[in-house]
């Protein structure tokens, strides 16, 4: 009911037609991290499209998860100019400190760990951004302070 | 670094802040449209994007286009591996490109601008929200009818190529078009558009701010004007630097170099590495006679020295290139799969060493037979990198 209710509110602020598409799937993430397969489905009788449109759009940017994620998503980048700058380091520094792997989600629902293409940061490498917050020149000691703010936030 | 030793000429007109905006928008506005075509067409700038298809003539087009309804886009979803000069722009001086879209608007008949902003730059969503309520505010007071929204992206490298941008804006995958028709004829909604990077957006400003001539003059035959580079990879100052086109990959190298480079890649992952031997005979611009070999770029120069394994470089690359791929044509969807799994094999020694003149027959018929930019231009980075480094494929 709750999903559902959420779902008409964003149909009524962006509309019924093809074109809202997309803003109605990024305000779902915003709001619930991920995209379920019962989600896609209301959203696809919503704006009377088939379930399979939905579900093929969403599944094509890689910023609509379709897998649960926890509330925090740490992407990193991966690219040339990140990877030739630490970003593997990064990575086993926030996988140690998380007990997690890459593509996975701590047990507590907290934080994700992604890896993912160009953030448009090079010129600081390695960057990542967790949700939308940008980290860039990032050092595994870094790293470690900012992931220990987040462990302190509320979720 | 102290200005005088700089073997390349700076340039400063993007970032230079100015209040003169509404009076230019105002002054601008009141000019004949042909006129400020002509201008366009007679500074010879060129798409900023990359693709370097010539402003004026793009909105020349446009503006002759049949249709009640015209789109006016600006392309903000800077994708391309070692590109970030949009990102600036749009922090540093929005008024300037939401000045161009409305100008743009006003000489092709359209009354509506969307920023295609991408995901990676959420943060960007609300400062720029600001400027353009401050902007439309000002367009209200002068009854000019234009309005500006912004549509998010969510994670996807090709819609940065400009009919999958329209997909993307209509809602769904971000599947390249069949071109033509041409976006000037039929894009967003399959109506007239104009369809801009950030950068070039900026730069008409500047012109129609000074006049054609100020822009026309730096740079050289067929690539005039200045250009925003962003500088990445084995460089002491990785930044964002206006220069002029034309300038010599040896006088690049010189200034940003740390004195070991090895290779540049030209123009992000889609472009071309160039190797140190063949530094002084290739030079940034379009292609024209004056310059020799020419590369253009949207600006990604990422440098490597000598520790630097081209293999890596390479594999990285296609890794990009194999996720990114839209899927939706055979070429480029198996193509850089093969591509991939061929070059990791070779190295493997699991392929024999020639090998790798299949995989280059393979991306030349890409380069044919891709339906987009993308598809395409995956032969550019794939033969320059395994022709110059061969040895470092295979060993």
């Amino acid at each position: 009911m709750e999903l559902h209710r959420r779902i008409v509110e964003l149909a009524d602020l962006h509309g019924r037609t093809r074109e809202s598409l997309l803003p109605i799937l990024q305000g779902v993430v915003e709001q619930e991290n991920f995209l379920s397969k019962r989600s896609m489905a209301e959203i696809a009788r919503e704006l009377d499209l088939p379930a399979a449109e939905v579900y093929g759009t969403a599944t094509f940017y890689s910023f609509l998860e379709y897998r649960k994620m926890g509330k925090f998503i740490i992407r990193v980048c991966k690219t040339i100019s990140c990877s030739m700058k630490g970003k593997n380091q990064i990575i086993l520094t926030i996988k140690d400190m998380l007990k997690l792997e890459v593509g996975q989600t701590t047990p507590d629902g907290r934080f994700s760990l992604v890896e993912t293409n160009c953030l448009g940061w090079c010129h600081k490498a390695p960057a990542m951004v967790i949700n939308h917050e940008v980290f860039t020149d990032l050092t595994p000691e870094k790293v470690r302070g900012i992931l220990g703010e987040y462990m302190k936030k509320e979720i | 670094m102290s200005e005088q030793h700089l073997l390349l000429k700076r340039v400063d007109f993007i970032f230079v802040h100015d209040d003169d905006w509404e009076k230019i928008l105002q002054k601008t506005i009141h000019r004949p449209k042909q006129e400020l075509i002509n201008e366009l067409i007679s500074s010879e700038l060129k798409g900023r994007g990359g693709a370097g298809f010539p402003t004026g003539l793009k909105w020349k087009l446009t503006s002759e286009a049949q249709g009640s309804e015209k789109y006016v886009i600006c392309n903000a979803d800077e994708g391309e591996p070692g590109t970030f000069k949009d990102r600036e722009i749009l922090t540093r001086v929005p008024y300037k490109v939401l000045t161009a879209m409305a100008v743009c608007g006003f000489i092709v008949g359209a009354k509506s601008g969307i920023i295609y902003l991408r995901g990676e730059y959420k943060f960007l969503e609300q400062p720029l929200k600001e400027a353009i309520n401050e902007f439309s505010y000002y367009c209200n007071k002068i009854n000019l009818d234009f309005t500006i929204r912004i549509f998010m992206g969510s994670g996807a490298y090709i819609c940065g190529e400009e009919t999958a941008l329209f997909e993307s804006l209509e809602g769904k995958r971000g599947e390249p078009r069949n071109k033509p028709p041409y976006p000037s004829v039929s894009g967003f909604r399959n109506r007239p558009t104009v369809i801009n990077n950030v950068e070039t957006l900026a730069h008409t400003y500047t012109i129609f701010k000074y006049g054609a001539k100020k822009f026309y003059d730096l740079g050289v035959q067929y690539s005039r004007g200045s250009k925003l580079f962003s500088v990445s990879g084995d460089t002491p100052k990785p930044g964002i630097y206006e220069l002029e086109l034309g300038m010599s990959l040896e006088d690049f190298v010189d200034e940003f170099g740390d004195g070991d480079t090895k290779a540049v890649q030209v123009g992000g992952a889609s472009g071309f590495l160039v190797p140190r031997k063949k530094f002084s005979e290739t030079a940034i611009g379009y292609q024209g006679k004056l310059i020799g070999i020419s590369l253009p770029t949207g600006g990604s120069m990422m440098l490597f020295n000598s520790a630097r394994s081209m293999y890596n470089l390479l594999d990285n690359y296609l890794e990009f290139f194999r996720e990114e791929s839209c899927g939706q044509c055979t070429p480029c969807r198996i193509g850089c799969q093969q591509l991939l799994a061929g070059i990791k094999a070779v190295k493997k020694g699991e392929r024999p060493a020639p090998y790798l003149d299949k995989l280059l027959k393979l991306s030349e018929t890409m380069q044919f037979t891709a339906k987009c930019g993308l598809g395409q231009s995956v032969a550019n980075s794939f033969a320059s990198i395994v022709e110059n480094f061969r040895e470092e494929m295979i060993y």
